[in-house]
């Protein structure tokens, strides 16, 4: 069975291409197809997965044909279906299964559904390249797959002016971290002359230190650029212009974790390096301080949940970077986090829908009576975000900080305790979204009648809340993930830990309390004003602009570029430009006025003949003289 | 007898005959000027072949009056059709071919 399992990423291609190619024919019937290629490649995803578990080497390589062979370049394009993989397939077909159809209801009124259908199938696609290829190449097609995906889907709205510069600014952030991989790409090549992960796993052990930390960096930097990770995290907030379910599937669930997969798959380069651990471990923390204090100053739903989720994967980034002990608990809340933070957004979809796309949080208020679906599926949600015992985020988050605690340096200690400050911090904006939106006094504005989404809306999200409740436990407890990916990773690591699980917990739960209770103390307390107050705090301006990291990107980056650009531009026109037009006009300029000399009276030529025959003469004369 | 006196008068025909190509504009006349330089050169020719005592010099002139003959036929029938058409033969009013 798993030698078809090239049938995954076939099915949504070919379904994006019917879509495409199809045009308006497809119109009446597209959302179908389109849902149906990534339902059943979840069932095959679920068989492959489960054949998988049946063998005893659990790992199967699966060569399909040569990409590209030139010289002693040989670059096979083969799947690789390993405990790693198979997670990742699961999540992307199984939540993206969920989010097509919720599209279906979501996009019903949308003239261009088909189109948003055969996005989402190509992203799809390309996802599952990215999980499943076997070699670098192969991962790095997948890669710019998903950017391409993300960047029709951002500006499927392209008529809007924000959403056409959001995907912009999307696609620009994201080439400058696929620089990175490439260069780490092309490092491997030229150091190893493979890239498949086989054999560059095998060889990297004999090389240079240096050259480990730098494919470590290198790869490091892609992760970023893909993540929306420090210094690379300003593009993903304004991704949200994009439609909520793309949201939802791409810059929540799955791609934006695609950086925090390249890591734990190169688990054995970032072995023998432990600079470049450390340095993603440090972008982790910082990432995911910097993503909770912007979540608690912005108003808009969406964004609040896209700086949630930056601070997510910042937590992912933390878990990976601690090497052995951190992969798995990683993965489990890659997993976890994938089910709740699709639900939220799916939460605040159905909320848009109700409130005719508005997406001030200043303009909701009191929804819980009228959206009661949506209020308890985002609720389950929220305990599952911010951690309390015994939803997901529990067993997930808190097993990352309590690893980080592990590691018993004062490196491990600072980490900690900022991942637990992000912990309060988290449990604070999620509240002060949850009274905005479904608490306090409703200040909807003239003309909303709010209403619940239809069935095909709230079943997908009903699905994903019992997920995200459950899969903390499931993925921590009932089927242990550490077994699971033991393959990849090593035999499960009992860790004695520092701070008894008990008191951990205890410790963590009233941390995420007083993070509850000071935002009903700021917001709940209060009337919440329907405008944003002027004078505020210079802590508060600055959690609204982002911690100035859109400023500091035009400063540092964007400036220089024009200026650069403009000097260009001018050395372009004045110096080349003018060389050239210069040499131009003095060859015309000259030949006309040479042209004056040509009279046409035949004595003057006869003078001109006679003056070169009497110094033709002349100069023999010199010379038989001389 | 020397033969510098025939080198003399061939100098002061050619000297004549390019000055009148030079200066006059009826197209016979600046025809018959560049005969007369053709013919002072044949002198030259003649009086080097006889100072040396062989004939190549002759042989020279012969193929030089040749052309001449050729050149004669051509030029006197381009000016007849100059003539023809612009009711004029100077050599400053066929100035059409330039810049």
């Amino acid at each position: 069975m798993l030698t078809y399992s090239w049938l995954l990423i076939a099915l949504p291609l070919a379904g994006a291409a019917v879509l495409l190619l199809g045009g308006r024919r497809t119109d009446r019937w597209g959302h179908l197809l389109g849902t149906a290629t990534v339902v059943v490649a979840f069932v095959i995803g679920l068989v492959c997965t489960i054949s998988l578990a049946g063998l005893d080497k659990k790992s199967v390589n699966v060569d399909l044909f040569t990409f590209i062979h030139a010289g002693s370049l040989d670059i096979p394009a083969g799947l690789l279906y390993d405990p790693l993989s198979a997670v990742f397939v699961l999540l992307i077909t199984g939540v993206g299964s969920l989010i097509h159809i919720y599209s279906i209801g979501y996009m019903a009124h949308d003239p261009g559904r088909r189109r948003f259908f055969a996005y989402l199938n190509l992203f799809i696609a390309a996802m599952l390249l990215l999980v499943l290829g076997n070699n670098y190449v192969a991962l790095y097609v997948g890669w710019e797959g998903v950017g391409l995906a993300s960047y029709l889907l951002i500006a499927f709205w392209y008529t809007r002016p924000a959403a056409a510069t959001a995907a912009k600014k999307a696609f620009i952030m994201n080439r400058v971290g696929d620089v990175g991989l490439a260069l780490a790409i092309f490092l491997m090549f030229s150091q190893l002359g493979t890239t498949s992960f086989q054999g560059v796993f095998a060889g990297v052990g004999a090389l240079a230190g240096g050259t480990v930390t730098a494919m470590g960096l290198l790869l490091l930097l892609g992760a970023c650029g893909k993540s929306g990770q420090f210094p690379l995290q300003a593009w993903l907030p304004d991704a949200m212009e994009g439609p909520t379910p793309v949201s939802a599937l791409i810059h929540a669930a799955t791609m934006v974790t695609a950086g925090v997969y390249l890591i734990a798959r190169s688990a054995p380069i970032y072995d023998l390096t432990q600079t470049a651990r450390t340095v993603v471990m440090c972008i982790g923390a910082l990432t995911l301080l910097i993503g909770a204090i912007a979540g608690c100053a912005f108003d808009d739903i969406k964004k609040v949940l896209a700086y949630s989720t930056v601070s997510q994967i910042g937590y992912m980034f933390l878990a990976v970077g601690l090497g052995p002990i951190g992969y798995v608990a990683g993965l489990a809340h890659l997993l976890a986090h994938g089910f709740f933070k699709a639900g939220l957004f799916l939460g605040a979809g159905s909320v848009m829908h109700a409130m005719n796309d508005q997406v001030d949080m200043r303009r909701f208020g009191g929804l819980w009576k009228k959206l009661p679906v949506t209020f308890w599926t985002f609720a389950l949600g929220y305990v599952a975000l911010i951690g309390l015992i015994p939803f997901s985020g529990y067993w997930t988050k808190d097993a990352i900080i309590n690893a980080t605690f592990d590691r018993g340096d004062w490196l491990g200690d600072a980490l900690g305790i900022a991942a637990v400050l992000g912990a309060g911090l988290t449990a604070f904006y999620m509240t002060r979204l949850m009274i905005m939106t479904f608490f306090s006094r409703p200040r909807w504005e003239e003309g909303v009648h709010p209403h619940e989404s239809p069935a095909v809306m709230t079943v997908p999200m009903v699905v994903l809340a019992v997920g995200s409740v459950a899969a903390g436990y499931l993925l921590v407890e009932a089927f242990p993930l550490a077994d699971w990916m033991a393959p990849d990773f090593g035999a499960r690591h009992e860790a004695t830990h520092v701070i008894a699980p008990l008191t951990f917990g205890i410790g963590i739960t009233v941390v995420a309390l007083l993070g509850v209770g000071l935002a009903w103390l700021f917001v709940g307390r209060r009337e919440v004003p329907a405008t944003a107050p002027v004078r505020v705090s210079f802590v508060t301006r600055a959690a609204r602009n982002a911690l100035y990291a859109d400023q500091v990107n035009e400063s540092l980056f964007m400036r220089p570029g024009q200026w650069l650009t403009r000097a260009l531009v001018f050395f372009d026109n004045r110096g080349v430009d003018g060389a050239v037009n210069g040499l131009a006009a003095t060859l015309g300029g000259s030949s006309s006025r040479l042209g004056r000399t040509q009279t046409g009276f035949v004595r003057t030529y006869a003078l001109g003949m006679l003056g070169g025959a009497v110094l033709v003469a002349g100069a023999l004369l010199a010379v038989t003289a001389g | 007898m020397t033969l510098s006196w025939y080198l003399v008068l061939a100098a002061i025909l050619f000297t004549i005959g390019a000055v009148g190509v030079l200066v006059r504009r009826n197209a016979i006349v600046v025809f018959m000027c560049v005969e007369l330089m053709l013919n002072s050169v044949n002198l030259t020719l003649v009086t080097f072949a006889r100072a040396n005592g062989t004939v190549d010099g002759q042989i020279m002139a012969f193929f030089v009056m040749v052309v001449a003959a050729a050149e004669v036929v051509v030029g006197l029938a381009i000016i007849m059709s100059i003539y023809r058409t612009r009711r004029s033969a100077s050599v400053d009013d066929a100035n059409l071919l330039k810049y």
